[in-house]
């Protein structure tokens, strides 16, 4: 084998030669957004490992970000790799705007190399032995970009990815967050066809999560190429995604709108793992105001411009449910109708529409039995859900 | 954590059979004799071979070796276990067997070695390069097993994200795997000329002990204990001298336990 083979002959992009000056979208990010055209991801797999069976259909337009939950062992990281080319599907068919990568049928599988799929895995995985700026210029070097203009192009990639004065450090001199912003550099910088995030946020600790969060919902939403987000964390959804796809061992159990899903769950099992309260409208400030013009009010955890696409999320159990509009602390209460009442556990979860906060607004309250009865509950009753403003959190949300 | 009061005596023994002998050929040491015995010409023309031939082994087991440990740490086939115990066998065999093996594949007789003689009038026995061979035989392994371990230590994960990222195999491999097995290798090395200088059984009994091509400076000191004790004991030092140097200059990690 040769070094030509590893040169920039993607069966995805004809047009990239080693040695000729590389295309401008690849070694100068472009200011503001994506110069480069991407097309969409149309995905079919079937796939078994042993016992289990991963079998599944997705797309993804470009610019939209698919996030696929699922709790453990549901087949998540399985599609990942299918995508990649690191294991290849008993039958499938993957094609990336008018380029096929996999086609088990017509005998076609790219090789991981040639399909220009950038992964951000839960750990960073720098190359050890190369600087910061190094790691970021690999993806370039590799596909025949001459040193110092992928240096150039790496340097602007850090800068996007706020780490413009690390360049120089090892990895060992970063920390995880700082890391795996690099490796966010990295993976872009590669200018690849599809974007993966595999549990991106999962190792870091509680601080730098929600900073590298934030980081990624602004540079997501700058680019134009499809992405796959494998999270378990539905926060992670929440903030970063167009469409939801929820598997249950290897199945799709349930897909939409990632507010449709999450806020009003159609199966238990999408209910169970979502798990909590959305309302959707536009940031000011420390409120969320929805598109009915009612503002609700909580503590911001990534930072939001003014006007930008946000939501506000709070757990059920967070939820005091009153009969009329209480008196005093909670700054928000939301008047909803009763229309579902099931036992979760040692409490019940009582769902609300509302009509107020959106047409898509459904929300949940967990209290005790007692509580239930003490209110003598029904369906189609009219009540408040209360929240205290310190229990919600306010993030934004892909606006694409 | 202090270390139970037990281990300290087995520990300490220990400790003296390995030190005690060497301090013990420093006694033997006749040190007017020493400068002489040192610069015979028979202690320097082993010393000369000895280097010389387990350079030359390390190289080989290095450019086979090393491919060996990567194909055996990232490939998948079947009968891989099969393989990776018959690479540490030279590790396990005694030395004199490894030679016999040598002798009768590649003596005159041999299978192998009619081939060499009737194709290419070559005869391997009792020459250099048989001196080479076996010395790479019984060192191979243990570039092989260091290097693997770091392979499989580092896992491939890294790789994955240099495919990730546009690179080949090849190009994976120049840029990826071996910057990072840089560290490794260099104790591997360490260790595998060690293990030929100090050569012995699979030397004498494939290529023999002839003054100048086959006796190395550990068949030199056997040959001369017999008739000289005094030349083999300063030849030993050498020996000792070169030992040292390597734990101390090279100082292999896979000797001081971390890798």
């Amino acid at each position: 084998m040769s070094d030509r083979t590893d040169g920039p002959d993607r069966a995805t992009d004809g047009s990239r030669r080693a040695g000729e000056a590389p295309a401008p979208s690849q070694v100068d990010p472009p200011e503001g957004g994506e110069a480069g055209e991407h097309g969409g991801l149309a995905a079919e797999v079937r796939l078994r490992r042993g016992e289990f069976t991963l079998e599944l259909s997705c797309g993804v337009p470009p610019g939209e970000v698919l996030a696929v939950l699922g709790p453990n062992g549901a087949g998540k990281s399985t599609l990942l790799t299918a995508l990649t080319g690191s294991v290849r599907p008993e039958h499938g068919r993957i094609r990336l705007a008018n380029h096929t990568w996999l086609d088990t049928r017509r005998r076609i599988d790219v090789p991981t190399h040639r399909r220009g799929v950038g992964l951000l895995a839960q750990r960073a995985m720098l190359f050890p032995h190369l600087t910061a700026l190094d790691n970021v210029a690999f993806g370039m070097r590799a596909s025949g970009v001459r040193t110092k203009p992928a240096r150039r192009a790496a340097l602007e990639w850090l800068r996007r990815t706020e780490t413009g004065d690390l360049g120089d450090r090892k990895p060992a001199e970063l920390s995880g967050g700082q890391a795996q912003r690099v490796a966010l550099a990295r993976a872009l910088a590669a200018d690849p066809e599809l974007l993966l995030l595999d549990e991106p946020l999962s190792a870091l600790d509680v601080a730098a999560a929600p900073a590298m969060r934030g980081l990624l919902h602004r540079v997501l939403g700058q680019q134009r190429r499809p992405c796959v987000l494998v999270t378990h964390d539905v926060l992670d959804a929440v903030v970063l995604a167009d469409q939801v796809l929820v598997l249950d061992r290897g199945a799709v159990v349930e897909r939409g709108s990632t507010q449709r899903v999450l806020s009003r769950p159609r199966t238990a099992f999408t209910a169970r793992i979502a798990g909590l309260n959305l309302i959707t409208g536009t940031a000011t400030g420390e409120t969320v105001r929805t598109p009915r013009g009612r503002a609700l009010h909580g503590s911001v955890v990534e930072p939001t411009t003014p006007g930008e696409p946000a939501a506000a999320v709070f757990s059920p159990k967070a939820v005091a449910v009153y009969p009329s509009v209480p008196e005093g602390s909670p700054r928000n209460a939301i008047p909803v109708r009763v229309v579902g009442m099931e036992p979760l556990g040692d409490v019940i979860r009582l769902r609300g529409e509302t009509d107020s906060y959106g047409p898509e607004a459904a929300l949940a309250a967990d209290i005790t039995p007692a509580a239930v009865a003490e209110l003598g509950l029904r369906i189609e009753d009219e009540v408040f859900f209360a929240v205290k403003a310190t229990e919600v959190a306010i993030h934004p949300v892909s606006g694409g | 954590m202090g270390v139970p009061l037990p281990l300290w005596s087995p520990a300490l023994l220990a400790l003296a059979l390995i030190v005690l002998p060497v301090l013990g050929l420093f006694a033997r040491i006749d040190p007017a004799r020493l400068p002489a015995l040192l610069t015979s010409p028979a202690a320097l023309t082993a010393l000369e071979l000895s280097v010389r031939t387990a350079l030359i082994a390390t190289v080989l087991a290095l450019l086979l070796g090393g491919p060996l440990a990567v194909v055996l740490a990232r490939s998948r086939f079947p009968g891989l276990r099969l393989v990776r115990g018959c690479v540490l066998l030279p590790l396990v065999l005694p030395p004199v067997v490894g030679g016999l093996a040598l002798l009768y594949l590649l003596g005159r007789t041999g299978p192998l070695g009619e081939l060499l003689r009737d194709w290419f009038g070559l005869t391997l026995p009792y020459t250099t390069t048989a001196v080479v061979l076996a010395q790479t035989f019984v060192a191979m392994p243990f570039l092989v097993v260091s290097l693997e371990g770091a392979l499989r230590a580092a896992g491939s994960e890294y790789e994955r994200i240099s495919a990730t990222l546009g690179a080949g195999p090849w190009l994976t491999f120049r840029r990826v795997t071996l910057p990072m097995l840089l560290p490794p290798l260099g104790s591997g090395l360490v260790l595998t000329f060690a293990r030929a200088l100090g050569e012995f059984g699979a030397t004498i009994t494939f290529a023999g002990s002839l003054r100048g091509t086959t006796r190395t400076l550990p068949l030199a000191i056997y040959t001369e204990a017999q008739a000289d004790v005094d030349a083999a004991v300063a030849m030993s030092l050498l020996l000792v001298a070169i030992a040292l140097l390597v734990i101390l200059v090279a100082r292999p990690k896979a000797v001081e336990g971390r890798v």
